[in-house]
């Protein structure tokens, strides 16, 4: 599925712009290269010091372990290309969990409880994206008020954590795809394919486009003339309903609606893109850098797992180094092109 | 009539692209526009002229829809229209390239020149097809830039002729020029020049905003001039002189400032007996290097050299902004030191910074507390200025400089830049000052304030204040003070009586020095 990028035993050996690929040029890539040799070195040390770790079944698992999280870093992307945050994800992914489960329990058809879930997530980012763009107000506070309201809801639901019995549920979570002697599970695929449109959509489409522009210069782009108003509010639409989707495979990995759950899961997405080499400020990044950056933080796990020895709390320093690395190496990066 | 055909334009030549008329736009406080108008044809270049302030941007902001208008007609190939959004506008055939560069770095050439405008196959982006049309539309236009490249990495020049190759994609039947050379080099500027000549080949009708005269002159077909956001005239470039513009852009402030000038040579000052502040040998390093002054009462003393000569630093020794390494300071004779700008003020020295929106204005507090504020401080925190004492100085202050508006609970942030200067001087002389100290007090502000802000030092001076004026335009220094001092790489290195002191013979000095060291 890494097919779209350059391989990256040669992150330097493309310096002449391809004409083959218009829209690329080589600098735009050099953070998710980054990434992917960090991923990389992460996978060979784990390969030389612990047994089994070389598997592919390792890789496959994070996958497997971590396909709700893509879905939320996809959607977190786009925010944060056009300058934005978006920290009410982790809540509307258990607010998902919660209608899920509740609406399951009185016996609702599983595809219309899809829809709800999905309407659900999108209404309260377009609610989110109309009052950030036209009350001018920040991102941080809205979606603040945002993940507060989310996870108040919950509550509102059930104080208990309600388990999912539905039949299409729990065969789409016992359902595995067999890959020669390895496996993964269909949210796998959902969260690939999620993926690949989010890439086609943010750079073949005139919105997607439009997201680079708000996120390089918001004045530019209105003085430009483009739709500023409806992509500012779309990406926060987009960004609900991953956010809905992703609460709908968790619901899956977990069959159960907790509200308690993924408390600080919103945090996780935001460090998969800043490690994925999108730029805070906006307007630079590639979705696939957000993927690959859920898949280093996924190997941080492994890694613990495999030690045995290691309190799980290392995941938590390990991601906190890595991000403060991160940051600082996108600012000098910035520093340098400016 | 954004498809009209060549034919049809060709028979509609001498019909206006864009007609304004009695256009008028008003901000919280000041009016911007009053009753303005602006006729452009095709196939001419029109220059719109005027000083800072005297509504150019607010004329093209309200043209393209950035700004709404209050009153008057805006007619667009012959329709009137009235515009809410850039995006209108340019709809509307009317493109404008600003004076700071208004594209997106992060993107690609090509993507900037056709954002919002890509060619697209089956929805989606023909990335292949947008890059031809944009390295098409380059090459029409002469210029010879990669449009796969990334637009941060070129230079602000080039940055602006790609904003203006966007603007000619649209098809602009108009084309505005928002001060685009301001930042371009002689070689640039000839580049420009030729792609605005083909463009008016071409029919387009271009409005050109510059500051640079002989530019003006050797572009544009026609000129409009505004003054303090009134019409003053439309003039053709070729019957036109630049005397004759210069008088139009100015009006009758030419006239103040020639008071000005003579009453400042009447004016004279005794240098003798004990001077009000006298330093020797003061200087701090890597700021200034030692400097002897001697200022009288009631005199201004005039301080020239370029940008970075330590102007602005002696400034700041003087004001105890900076602690001086060596030297000695005395006041009335006796010997003082001053370490931080409150003793300075205690010894009655005021100092208008010359960042006035970093360092002095408020924008968020009014008027009468921006004008306050040193008083206050004088006084210290815990003795309040009465309610009655306060309005009556603020009061007499708004009067006395003419701030407008007139109202001490305005907003500073509202208040145009000669406004603000104006507050921010009166907040130095309501702690009665005897040395007042003004760096680059007319910097960025409209003729008529600063013919203003000229009038109140010589009428200060002559009630005995002595000043410290320092300014980047020579000819004002030269109108105001009664003795000069030239700054040259951190040290003085002249001083004289200003009598019969010309612009060139200051620039002499500075340069004069320079062929000595080398």
């Amino acid at each position: 599925m890494t097919t779209v990028i350059s391989p990256p035993e040669s992150p330097a050996g493309s310096p002449a712009p391809r004409a083959s690929r218009g829209f690329t040029f080589p600098t735009r890539f050099l953070p998710v290269i980054a990434t992917i040799a960090l991923f990389i070195a992460m996978f060979g040390v784990g390969s030389f010091r612990y047994e089994g770790f070389s598997s592919p079944q390792t890789l496959l698992s994070v996958l497997v372990d971590n396909s709700h999280l893509i879905v939320l870093a996809v959607g977190m992307t786009f925010v944060i290309l056009t300058g934005g945050i978006d920290l009410s994800v982790g809540s509307v992914v258990a607010l998902s969990t919660m209608i899920a489960a509740e609406t399951l329990r009185a016996g609702w058809a599983a595809p219309l409880v899809i829809v709800t879930v999905l309407l659900t997530g999108s209404v309260l980012g377009l609610l989110m994206g109309l009052v950030i763009h036209y009350f001018e107000i920040q991102p941080f506070i809205v979606t603040l008020a945002g993940m507060f309201l989310a996870r108040g809801l919950c509550y509102v639901i059930s104080l208990e954590s309600i388990p999912i019995k539905n039949e299409t549920f729990t065969s789409f979570a016992s359902g595995t795809i067999e890959i020669g002697d390895y496996f993964i599970t269909p949210s796998v695929i959902v969260a690939l394919v999620v993926l690949v449109i989010a890439a086609v959509v943010l750079h073949m489409t005139r919105f997607g486009r439009t997201v680079y522009a708000v996120g390089g210069s918001e004045q530019s782009a209105l003085l430009m003339g483009l739709a500023v108003a409806r992509t500012k509010v779309g990406v926060y639409v987009i960004s609900g309903f991953c956010s809905a989707l992703a609460g709908l495979l968790f619901s899956i990995y977990t069959l159960s609606g907790y509200n308690l759950g993924a408390v600080g899961m919103e945090l996780d997405a935001i460090a998969a893109v800043v490690i994925g080499g999108t730029l805070l400020t906006g307007g630079s990044g590639l979705v696939l850098g957000s993927a690959v950056g859920v898949l280093v933080l996924g190997l941080i796990q492994s890694f613990i797992s495999f030690d045995g020895t290691l309190s799980s709390w290392w995941t938590k320093i390990t991601i906190g180094v890595l991000l403060l690395v991160f940051v600082l190496i996108q600012r000098l990066f910035t520093r340098r092109t400016t | 009539m954004i498809q009209m055909t060549a034919e049809a334009a060709e028979a509609t030549r001498t019909e206006p692209v864009v007609q304004m008329s009695g256009v008028s736009v008003s901000f919280p406080g000041v009016k911007a526009l009053q009753s303005v108008g602006l006729t452009l044809r095709p196939g001419e270049v029109h220059a719109l002229m005027g000083e800072n302030g005297a509504g150019k941007s607010t004329l093209i902001k309200a043209l393209t829809g950035v700004y709404s208008i209050d009153e008057g007609t805006i007619i667009v190939g012959g329709e009137p229209r009235t515009f809410h959004s850039p995006a209108e506008s340019q709809a509307a055939g009317i493109s404008t390239v600003y004076q700071e560069v208004n594209l997106c770095t992060n993107l690609t050439v090509a993507e900037n020149m056709l954002l919002g405008r890509e060619p697209r196959s089956f929805g989606r982006i023909d990335t292949r097809a947008m890059n031809r049309r944009a390295g098409e539309t380059l090459t029409r236009l002469g210029l010879d830039i990669d449009p796969k490249s990334q637009l941060g990495t070129h230079p602000i020049a080039i940055q602006q002729l790609v904003a203006i190759a966007r603007a000619v994609d649209i098809d602009a039947e108009l084309l505005i020029l928002d001060e685009p050379t301001s930042s371009l080099d002689a070689d640039e500027v000839a580049k420009l020049f030729e792609v605005m000549r083909t463009l008016r080949a071409e029919g387009v009708a271009i409005v050109f905003v510059s500051h640079f005269l002989e530019q003006v002159f050797a572009i544009s077909d026609r000129m409009t001039v505004l003054r303090n956001g009134q019409f003053v005239g439309e003039y053709l470039t070729a019957e036109t002189t630049q005397l004759q513009l210069v008088q139009a852009m100015i009006g009758r402030e030419l006239e103040t400032l020639e008071k000005i000038e003579q009453a400042a040579e009447e004016h004279t000052v005794k240098t003798q007996g004990a001077p009000l502040m006298e330093v020797i040998d003061l200087g701090r390093k890597g700021s200034v290097e030692s400097v002897d002054l001697q200022l009288f009462e009631g005199e201004v003393i005039g301080i020239a050299g370029l940008l970075g000569s330590g102007r602005t630093e002696l400034a700041r020794l003087l004001f105890g902004a900076d602690t001086p390494d060596h030297g000695d300071m005395r006041m009335r004779s006796k010997g003082t030191k001053l370490r931080t700008p409150r003793q300075a003020i205690d010894h009655k020295i005021a100092f208008s910074s010359e960042n006035r929106r970093s360092e002095g204005v408020i924008a968020d507090l009014s008027i009468a507390d921006n004008m306050v504020l040193a008083m206050q401080a004088s006084r210290g925190w815990l003795r309040p200025i009465p309610a009655r004492t306060k309005d009556r100085l603020v009061r007499k202050y708004i009067e006395a400089l003419d701030i407008r508006p007139a109202d001490p609970n305005a907003l500073m942030r509202n208040l145009s830049g000669g406004n603000q200067q104006k507050v921010l001087l009166a907040r130095w002389l309501i702690t009665e000052p005897e040395l007042l100290i003004l760096d680059e007090p007319t910097r960025g502000i409209d003729i008529g304030a600063k013919a203003q802000i000229q009038q109140l030092v010589a009428d200060l001076s002559k009630d005995g204040m002595s000043v410290v004026f320092i300014s980047a335009e020579l000819e004002e220094v030269l109108r105001l003070s009664d003795r000069l001092v030239v700054m040259r790489d951190r040290r003085k290195i002249d001083e004289r009586a200003n009598e019969d002191v010309t612009v060139s013979d200051v620039l002499e000095i500075i340069a004069g020095e320079v062929r000595n060291d080398a």
